[in-house]
């Protein structure tokens, strides 16, 4: 088990690395000069020398990337050059509404999935199952930034019910949570019915069954219970989709969080600022599964006592 | 009938791309004493907040979405293939590179590295084909390689190899023929993932320019007037996602006639 969260640790490690020194690559991507791009063109000779200093744009590729990486590992992400301020600041003011957001939505995903991929499974070929998967079709097809506008239109400005945009208590977060939740479920209760469909196919169930359990116990206990397991590993993989959906869903509600702060950035060609977004959700999204291929690890006892042998 | 519905949509998608800047459209005419209005019998899908013919926007629109899952489908598809096939055939430290770099580029969640490429690359058809590609190769690659893997220690190879046929007719002509079922699949897939990242980018204001019509843009716009005439939302919105929902439905068509699973196993 020790030597399975270690390669896993090891591999993110990796991966992590990758990532940073492909987040580190993209200020070289800006066509032209960037320090121009950033400042704009009626700057003074003056000011961008000193940005180009300050950003270490004037020092050999390599040292540049060494200097990157030091300030990584103290999490000095630099300056904001729209607001002045440590982009770290920045960040941690921004976190904990993404964070909120993206719980929100998982939430919304899971209470619609597991009851509708259960039924559809367990009613296999019926309405239920034909609806269940229509309505899943239909939710991997709209996207977030349609989803959004269309439940801000009925349940904010028809009905008037809930606030149209803004972090401002539960009802502001119901909508961006919806928006989110629903476009997840659709992908979420797909995998469920799949993964239940092939345990209720095994030997055991028919044994369970066999020996007089009722439905629910034969379906709950002895289905689901083997049917989360590659779910949750499915689940860790989608958290992707949710955090990269955020963002749009960000914008669309104006939620104040770090997709709507990559987007500004981008407007303001704050590109530090950019570079640090991008380094914190993928970072975050890679910690995610590899927290979620441990969990998985610790759950299915054939990986625990398998890896424990070695 | 699914597959009735998905074919006509697909083959007005496809029409619209290639015929419409043949057709009679003003996608950029202003008509002033129609600004706002709702589709009619006289205003057919009704105007924007300009006064522009929504009708003519989103047929023009049609293109640029098509062109754009076009183009970055074919990169994606001969840059991944190229290197997934490349990459399990050659195996070694080789193999062990492209596979870190595909957990890498994998490691970025959803849209979000081609919101950031096509952010500092700046806005332009180019740069959002050029960003989405960058991002669209790695699922190819990934399934090719895992594919290759599968199949590369088949007895037809082997006679092939005995046979002395080199590296690339053995991959050509024994391998990419055994996996071409998966591999439509997945590029049909890609378009729907493709149409929506264009018309996501487009709604961040981060793809084609205005007065250019995208459906992503489009509804951007329309929010702002939501209140007023969600016929702007609407419209685009709903081209967009019966584009979407057809191209997804012919993918599950696709899955089940051509039955992968049954065929090429050994998945990563």
């Amino acid at each position: 088990m020790l030597h399975f969260i270690f390669s896993r640790l090891s591999s993110a490690l990796i991966v992590i690395i990758g990532v940073s020194a492909l987040v580190f690559l993209l200020i070289h991507i800006v066509p032209g000069d960037p320090v121009e791009v950033m400042l704009g063109e009626t700057s003074q000779p003056a000011d961008r020398e000193a940005l180009r200093h300050a950003l270490g744009l004037d020092q050999p590729v390599m040292t540049q990337m060494l200097s990157y990486f030091n300030n990584l590992l103290h999490l000095d992400f630099g300056t904001s050059l729209h607001s002045k301020r440590p982009i770290i600041d920045v960040l941690l003011e921004r976190i904990p509404a993404t964070f909120e957001l993206a719980l929100a939505g998982l939430l919304v995903a899971i209470v619609i999935a597991f009851p509708l991929g259960m039924m559809a499974a367990v009613r296999k070929d019926s309405v239920w199952d034909g609806g269940a998967m229509a309505f899943s079709m239909l939710g991997v097809s709209i996207p977030n930034f349609w989803m959004g506008p269309i439940l801000i239109l009925v349940f904010s400005l028809w009905l008037g019910w809930l606030p149209v945009s803004g972090r401002d208590g539960f009802a502001s977060l119901v909508l961006p949570a919806l928006t989110l939740g629903t476009a997840m479920s659709a992908i979420l209760s797909r995998m469920i019915r799949a993964s239940l469909l092939e345990i209720l196919g095994e030997d055991f169930i028919r044994t369970a069954r066999a020996k007089g359990l009722s439905e629910n116990i034969v379906i709950i206990r002895h289905g689901m219970r083997n049917a989360l397991l590659p779910v949750i590993t499915l689940l860790g993989l989608q958290l992707g989709t949710l955090l990269g959906g955020a963002v749009i869903t960000e914008i669309v509600f104006s939620w104040p969080g770090v997709g709507q702060l990559t987007i500004d950035a981008i407007n303001q060609r704050d590109y530090p600022v950019v570079q640090a977004c991008i380094l914190l959700i993928s970072v975050a999204y890679v910690l995610i599964n590899t927290l979620t291929d441990v969990v998985y690890a610790f759950l299915d006892p054939r990986i625990r006592l398998a890896e424990g042998q070695h | 009938m699914r597959l009735w519905f998905s074919s006509i949509i697909l083959i007005i998608w496809i029409a619209m791309a290639v015929f419409g800047p043949l057709l009679p459209l003003m996608p950029d005419h202003i008509e002033l004493s129609q600004i706002l209005t709702p589709p009619s019998d006289a205003a057919w899908l009704g105007y924007d907040d300009l006064g522009r013919p929504l009708w003519d926007r989103v047929v023009i629109g049609a293109r640029f979405s098509f062109f754009v899952a076009l183009l970055v489908v074919s990169v994606s598809l001969l840059v991944g293939t190229f290197i997934g096939a490349m990459s399990a055939y050659i195996g070694g430290w080789f193999d062990h590179v492209i596979v870190r770099v595909i957990d890498v580029f994998l490691a970025f969640p959803g849209i979000l590295l081609a919101i950031a490429l096509a952010g500092l690359l700046g806005p332009g058809l180019s740069n959002v084909v050029i960003a989405l590609s960058i991002v669209g190769w790695v699922g190819f690659a990934r399934l090719t390689r895992a594919q290759v893997l599968a199949l590369k220690g088949r007895e037809h190879v082997q006679a092939a190899q005995a046979l002395g046929a080199g590296r690339w007719r053995i991959i050509l002509r024994h391998l990419l023929p055994l996996i071409a079922a998966p591999l439509i699949i997945e590029s049909t897939f890609a378009v729907a993932g493709i149409v929506i990242a264009e018309a996501g980018l487009s709604f961040l204001g981060l793809g084609i320019q205005p007065p250019t019509p995208s459906w992503g843009s489009m509804i951007r716009d329309g929010t702002r007037y939501m209140l007023v005439s969600p016929h702007m939302v609407l419209v685009p919105g709903m081209a967009l996602i019966f584009v979407v929902l057809s191209v997804n439905m012919l993918g599950d068509r696709l899955r089940d006639w051509l039955d992968v699973r049954g065929r090429v196993t050994g998945k990563v």
